[in-house]
């Protein structure tokens, strides 16, 4: 029998790896112990040699570069369809991508053009080592449910997973990843176009953060999340937001966590005046310590946060700020 | 569109770890408001016809008569025990062979997701099927014209503007607007229209690809995350809040 390969989809931004690939290679390493297959990072377009010898670096034994006949792409329906292309001719067992705006529109394309199922947005994977099967672990109904979900009839088995919840690590013996190139001539014709790219400053991603100070509401003025960003730029965060701060204009879509905005799962997150409406705890339960800052104790936030200070916010996020400037002194 | 239990009033049985559906109140998937209002927008301004689908139990007309009162034109439900248990694949096979019997169409647009399960992948899989463009995660709409639609696609670490041609399916994130009220005219108009249910064999759907029996995921096992530990509030005066608040910062490493 043809030895099993397990494709992680390499996302490139700005002509960096996303950390989320780096992600899933450490995972698919994980993985494929149980499996003992090839680790191929797949990359849509041209992989340079430091590319490779990055992607070497977490694991990846093989870097397939599929290439367009026609040069550069930029849609999702031409990547997907050469996506396809190779992946009938290579049979993989498994294909992740990062649960982000590229891995959740390619993925499904993909999952169609070949059949299978896709599992979105997962949280955990892990293999069954007897049967050889992907476990999928997903949060569902706003994350109050976890799933395990399984794609057992059909091949590839196929899941986007959620930035940050994997750790990145290096592999502990660094594998000189074998370069392999495959063009092909996509067909789709109709295709759409991008008529403008605005890529904020890279740091808005709060998905990649560790520390995040997250204002709501009860911040009563826009002029609030000037305050809080002081807090998260004393300790090297990003500035989050409820939607009911969004709504009122206070601060930029990109920055809002919940259902309707980003899911983010970082180290500590800080909610000042956010009461902890369902749908935003749904964005930011994931997180590993949660702090609440809030004037009304029956607030439900207080309900999920490991540590709860009670009181006006302006009173103490300054006072923090002092503590934090004193203890640096020291 | 969908019909879907809200999720801030959804609970949990402790003990089998499922979910309690019974009394838990039906609404419109949010997402799918949006899409609605950015249907009703571009009909106004360009005079459109605007089919509502959903693929649901018999209940869900009602959510349909509901887009109609508001001034959808016509309400298509597919329903039919062969659709029941289907994952993504399989719901996507089914809209989008009812979309090809209905036909005739130019612009469709989805939710980005629905909150009961939050794949965000009906979409995308539907365009796939149809073999047609998508444009994912749309925040609004900057031009449409007969030929062809300009929209803001938000992306994790900023924005695209993209145009496409037609057809083309589009998701949307959350529309600036929300879904406007009804009318009283559009209500007494709505009266006259009729919801057109449709199962399996009016679709010309393959039994072997719907439901179930076509959906190659399978939920294996369901549980409830780990419940936190009892906050721990921090007491005293501003100065002790702010001074223990750094203590648990050095506890946890995250200052030194």
């Amino acid at each position: 029998m043809k030895e099993e390969s397990l494709w992680v989809l390499v996302e490139k931004r700005n002509d960096a790896i996303h950390p989320v690939t780096l992600e899933l290679l450490t995972k698919a390493r994980d993985l494929n112990k149980s499996l003992q297959g090839t680790l191929v990072a797949v990359m849509i377009g041209k992989a340079t040699e430091r590319d490779s010898s990055f992607l070497g670096l977490y694991g990846a034994e093989e870097v397939l570069e599929i290439q367009s006949q026609e040069g550069t792409i930029q849609c999702p329906e031409v990547m997907a369809e050469i996506l396809c292309m190779a992946a009938s001719e290579e049979h993989p067992s498994i294909i992740l991508a990062g649960a982000t705006a590229f891995g959740r529109t390619l993925m499904p394309l993909i999952a169609v053009q070949l059949n299978t199922g896709l599992t979105a947005d997962c949280t955990e994977l892990k293999i069954d080592s007897d049967r050889k099967i992907l476990l999928q672990t997903r949060p569902a109904f706003g994350g109050n449910i976890l799933a395990v979900i399984e794609c057992s009839s059909s091949s590839p088995q196929m899941a986007t997973v959620r930035p940050h919840v994997f750790k990145m690590m290096k592999a502990s013996r660094p594998v000189r990843a074998v370069r392999r190139s495959s063009r092909y001539n996509p067909v789709v014709k109709r295709v759409t176009e991008v008529l403008e790219r605005v890529i904020q400053d890279v740091q808005v991603d709060i998905t990649q953060a560790d520390i995040i100070v997250s204002g709501g509401r009860g911040l009563g003025k826009a002029e609030g999340f000037d305050l809080l960003k002081q807090l998260s730029d004393t300790l090297g965060g990003m500035t989050g937001a409820s939607r009911g701060a969004v709504d009122l204009g206070w601060i930029s879509p990109v920055h809002q966590v919940g259902q309707t905005g980003h899911t983010v799962n970082p180290r500590l997150y800080i909610a000042c005046g956010i009461s902890g409406a369902v749908q935003h705890i749904a964005g930011m339960k994931g997180s590993e310590v949660i702090v609440a800052i809030n004037e009304d104790p029956e607030a439900p936030i207080f309900e999920i946060a490991d540590y709860g200070l009670i009181g006006d916010l302006y009173d103490i996020v300054p006072a923090i700020l002092k503590e934090i400037a004193v203890s640096e002194e020291h | 569109m969908k019909q879907v239990p809200d999720t801030q009033h959804v609970k949990i049985d402790p003990e089998k770890g499922t979910l309690i559906r019974k009394g838990v109140p039906a609404v419109t998937n949010p997402f799918d408001e949006s899409a609605l209002e950015l249907a009703l927008e571009i009909k106004e301004k360009l005079g459109a016809k605007i089919t509502v689908l959903t693929m649901g139990i018999p209940d869900s007309e009602c959510m349909l008569r509901d887009a109609l009162a508001l001034g959808a034109d016509c309400g298509i439900l597919l329903t039919d025990a062969g659709f029941a248990g289907a994952d993504t694949l399989a719901t996507s096979y089914a809209l989008s062979r009812a979309i090809e019997t209905i036909g005739n169409f130019e612009l469709l647009i989805f939710g980005k997701q629905a909150i009961d399960g939050d794949t965000a992948q009906v979409g995308p899989e539907v365009a796939g099927h149809l073999d047609i463009p998508v444009i994912t995660f749309v925040m609004g709409a900057q031009e449409v014209t007969e030929n062809s639609i300009v929209v803001e696609r938000m992306l994790d670490n900023g924005k695209e503007i993209v145009r496409s041609g037609y057809p083309v399916l589009i998701t949307v994130v959350k529309a600036e607007r929300r879904l406007r009220m009804p009318t009283l005219d559009g209500l007494l108009t709505s009266f006259d229209l009729r919801v057109q249910k449709l199962g399996v064999s009016d679709i010309g759907a393959d039994i072997q690809r719907c439901g179930l029996k076509g959906s190659p995921t399978r939920v294996k096992k369901i549980f409830t995350p780990k419940q936190r530990s009892r906050v721990m509030l921090i007491r005293g005066s501003i100065e002790e809040k702010a001074k223990g608040f750094v203590d648990i910062l050095h506890g946890e490493g995250i200052l030194s």
